[in-house]
């Protein structure tokens, strides 16, 4: 049993790192029928920003108190990453919106390799690790929860729940809802679609760098290819939740960890990520589009 | 110079200001997403600890360029691609097309004078210009090759359009001979151009054939039956193991496995389409990413059978339909039975005739099928699968063999590969190798041959390119290493290609049949009120 609720809470914490990976993918999805993928990479990007504004801190101040410093690194990383979420909307896919489905897919693959593959040449091919930041680890009845699983599931709720009363009660999350129903009527309406859209991508940027800076934390090591497995991973959880809703991206990021951490604990370690996608495809074979999704009306 | 894209905005602002502005913001922009990541580095010191390097001359190089692509783009490649499309007051014409102005006489004599001066001091380059210099003297003469050539095709190109199969055939069918023969010539020998052949007929032919046979395989799937699949590599893995571990354990022949190796594709093809028939769009091409995963973590976890991440070496060469053999030990070996001298060159020429022979069966092959009843079903599918249902079609037979078509070229090119490699592992079945497929097919103008063959060309030729370009390395110092941004440029080429071509170099195909009287008539042929 004790071993069952470690594997829990072990779950716990993937899943919200996928959960608020995740969001961004089903935004974007939801607001303009794409899948984004280089958006695993802009989770990279985050990661490095924060690591890179780690070192900074360290060479400048000799102590600081760890939740600063953690604060500070996840402000600049949503900042970094929301432009580059910015930029790349605007030159990659903007242009393209009236084009065919596949245009967008095939520049948002040329950004995502373009993204790692200029991490790569900027920062050098090697892991970069870090020394660890949060070793704390507290043992209640056997169980052990460490101080960052802790400061990860309470960073994911509290940032769930400021996104949930964003979107669910803001005029801009409203502005948002509209576009995501019709962008056209929206647009008749007076909301302005570039700009919404255009938030769209910073908000789920800024997730994905909250994301990549708790990997780091977590992990405490990342390399310019780190974007791909757990991009991959989000989007599978995007899509087990059905794709479009946001509680059920974070529901699918959930459900990916929890049977990640459950396999490798009780079956083999190595077949996690088969047992991850095994279980994707036969949850779309019985409800094709996702748990939470509505399902798609044909229209002749 | 007047003329600009967006008049009501700049009734205040000169295109010159204009640019400047814009100038101004890209460089803001480039600061602000560059500052961290090129401006510092993250490097390791001597006891493994993260230090940081900083660059600032580099990021400010970056800035300045970004400001200065974007000002000249601004204030005078807009206002020049604007005039483009203005007809001349005076002689109602348009202006002369870019390319007519680019390629004149002048110039393609110049190009040849340039190509002649410099073959004929080929040898002493070095000599007269110093090392430095001579690398750009062979770039230039590298570009004047490229500049002539295209100039014929340009001068010819109403011929060469009307006649574009047979001459691509033909040209492809000839390219190892005239490698050979070029090389033969210039380097006084035929051994030495045998010799210097490998590397223009395996880098750049069989690389690039083995790209389109397999993106022509994906067209079958995406550009026909429009059933977008992310994970198409994993068939191309079904090929290459099923011919790597058959072809090593059991010593059977290429030319056996080739057709069961196609067959295992098609087979994991059903075994895919089954369970993902009823899903859509999308989720129909997360689930065949998820499916490209399973295969490749499979591969690289089932150490007993595919020997992990080390993979499998030691494939047995192609012979040559058991006549003759490439291998310098056996009593048949190819250069004894002609007594001709030892090259490796051979094998690789027959290589290339092999893929060439595998692309045209494929080509060949969906040309044919497209004129069948499942051809024509495929592409009545990928235009609306409701209105197919509804005339009777079966939509889960056609999607089925839609796969299994498609994923049979895949094992084919697979165990074409390993053979090739000689080594399999699961390193080379990557989801990049997918996208990098797709990406051929989409650039390429889906469903059209032609275009996805000159998408393959243009793609694949020109990041292999890219590692030829070792001048670089005295432009920006010994430690630059061309390489490191092959796939960053490739990366970047896709967008821009994507952005400059969205339906691709050639365009879609249309469907094959079409009931010709009630086509639709298009609304720029109509007039109000006249329906």
């Amino acid at each position: 049993m004790q071993y069952f609720v470690q594997q829990l809470i072990n779950g716990l914490t993937l899943g919200s790192i996928y959960g608020l990976i995740a969001i961004g993918y089903t935004m974007v999805y939801g607001i303009i029928g794409m899948i984004n993928f280089a958006h695993g990479d802009i989770f990279m990007i985050g990661a490095f920003a924060a690591l890179i504004v780690f070192l900074i801190l360290g060479a400048l101040f000799y102590s600081l108190p760890v939740v600063l410093a953690l604060l500070v690194m996840m402000i600049v990383a949503m900042l970094l990453t929301s432009m580059y979420n910015w930029t790349i909307e605007k030159v990659a896919y903007r242009p393209l919106r009236g084009s065919f489905r596949l245009a967008p897919l095939i520049t948002a693959i040329g950004m995502s390799i373009a993204l790692s593959n200029f991490v790569q040449v900027t920062q050098g091919p090697r892991n970069k690790p870090v020394p660890p930041m949060v070793s704390k680890v507290y043992n209640i009845e056997g169980i052990s929860v460490s101080l960052k699983q802790i400061i990860i599931v309470l960073v994911t709720i509290v940032l769930l729940a400021l996104f949930w009363y964003l979107v669910n009660k803001t005029s801009l999350g409203r502005a948002q809802r509209a576009c995501e129903q019709d962008r056209k009527m929206a647009a008749l309406l007076g909301i302005d679609v570039d700009r919404t859209i255009s938030i769209t991508f910073i908000m789920g940027a800024a997730l994905a760098a909250v994301a990549g800076t708790l990997f780091l934390m977590y992990y405490g090591v990342v390399v310019f290819s780190d974007g791909f497995t757990p991009g991959v991973k989000a989007f599978t959880a995007a899509v087990l939740g059905g794709i479009g809703s946001l509680p059920g991206a974070v529901l699918g990021g959930l459900m990916i960890g929890f049977i990640e951490s459950m396999w490798s604990a009780y079956f083999s370690i190595d077949y996690k990520d088969v047992a991850a996608f095994s279980i994707l495809a036969i949850v779309l074979i019985f409800l094709p589009s996702g748990i939470l999704g509505r399902p798609e009306v044909e229209k002749v | 110079m007047a003329v600009t894209a967006s008049p009501e905005r700049d009734i205040v602002a000169t295109p010159m200001q204009r640019a400047t502005r814009e100038a101004l913001y890209a460089g803001a922009i480039a600061l602000g997403l560059f500052v961290l990541f090129i401006g510092l580095k993250t490097d390791q010191n001597i006891s493994n600890e993260l230090i940081l390097v900083q660059r600032w001359g580099l990021l400010a190089i970056v800035v300045v360029l970004t400001m200065a692509g974007r000002f000249l783009y601004v204030a005078y490649g807009q206002p020049f691609l604007a005039n483009q499309k203005i007809v001349d007051v005076a002689t109602g014409l348009l202006p002369e097309s870019m390319a007519t102005r680019f390629f004149r006489l002048p110039y393609f004599l110049a190009a040849i004078i340039t190509v002649a001066v410099l073959v004929f001091l080929a040898g002493s380059l070095d000599g007269l210009l110093g090392p430095g210099l001579a690398g750009y003297a062979r770039f230039l003469r590298a570009l004047a090759i490229i500049y002539a050539l295209a100039s014929v095709m340009f001068y010819f190109r109403t011929f060469i359009h009307a006649h574009f199969s047979a001459l691509g055939i033909t040209a492809l069918a000839l390219y190892p001979v005239i490698v050979v023969l070029v090389l033969a010539l210039y380097g006084g020998s035929v051994a030495a151009g045998f010799q210097g052949s490998l590397k223009w007929v395996d880098n750049f032919g069989i690389q690039i054939l083995i790209y389109v046979m397999l993106a022509w395989g994906l067209n079958i799937v995406v550009g026909l039956a429009g059933l977008l699949d992310l994970g198409y590599v994993a068939f191309y893995a079904v090929g290459a193991y099923a011919y790597a571990l058959l072809g090593t354990q059991y010593g059977l022949s290429f030319w056996i496995l080739l057709p069961a190796a196609g067959a295992m594709a098609a087979f994991w093809g059903v075994l895919l389409g089954f369970p993902v028939l009823r899903l859509r769009g999308d989720y129909l091409a997360i689930v065949t990413l998820a499916f490209g995963e399973i295969i490749r973590l499979v591969l690289i976890n089932w150490r007993e059978v595919t020997n992990g991440s080390a993979g499998i070496s030691g494939i047995p060469k192609v012979t040559f339909f058991g006549l003759m053999t490439f291998n310098v030990s056996d009593p048949n070996y190819i250069a004894k039975v002609f007594d001709i001298a030892t090259s490796s060159a051979y094998y690789k020429i027959f290589l290339y005739y092999l893929i060439l022979g595998l692309c045209l069966l494929t080509a060949f092959v969906t040309i044919r099928l497209r004129r069948m009843p499942v051809g024509r079903a495929w592409e009545a599918l990928r235009e609306d699968e409701i209105a197919c249902r509804s005339l009777g079609i079966n939509t889960t037979t056609t999607k089925l063999t839609a796969f299994a078509t498609g994923a049979m070229f895949g094992g084919f090119a697979g165990s074409f590969f390993a053979a090739r490699q000689g080594f399999v592992s699961p390193e080379s079945f990557i989801f990049l190798e997918s996208a990098i497929i797709l990406a051929i097919v989409v650039l390429g103008g889906m469903g059209s041959l032609v275009g996805i063959a000159v998408a393959a060309m243009v793609m694949i030729g020109g990041t292999e390119v890219l590692r030829e370009l070792d001048f670089l390395k005295q432009v920006f110092g010994p430690d630059f290493t061309p390489e490191l941004y092959r796939m960053l440029l490739f990366g970047m080429a896709m967008v821009i290609v994507m952005l400059w071509k969205p339906r691709g170099f050639v365009g879609s195909r249309e469907p094959t049949a079409f009931l010709k009287e009630s086509r639709a008539v298009s609304g720029s042929f109509t007039k109000e009120g006249h329906g």
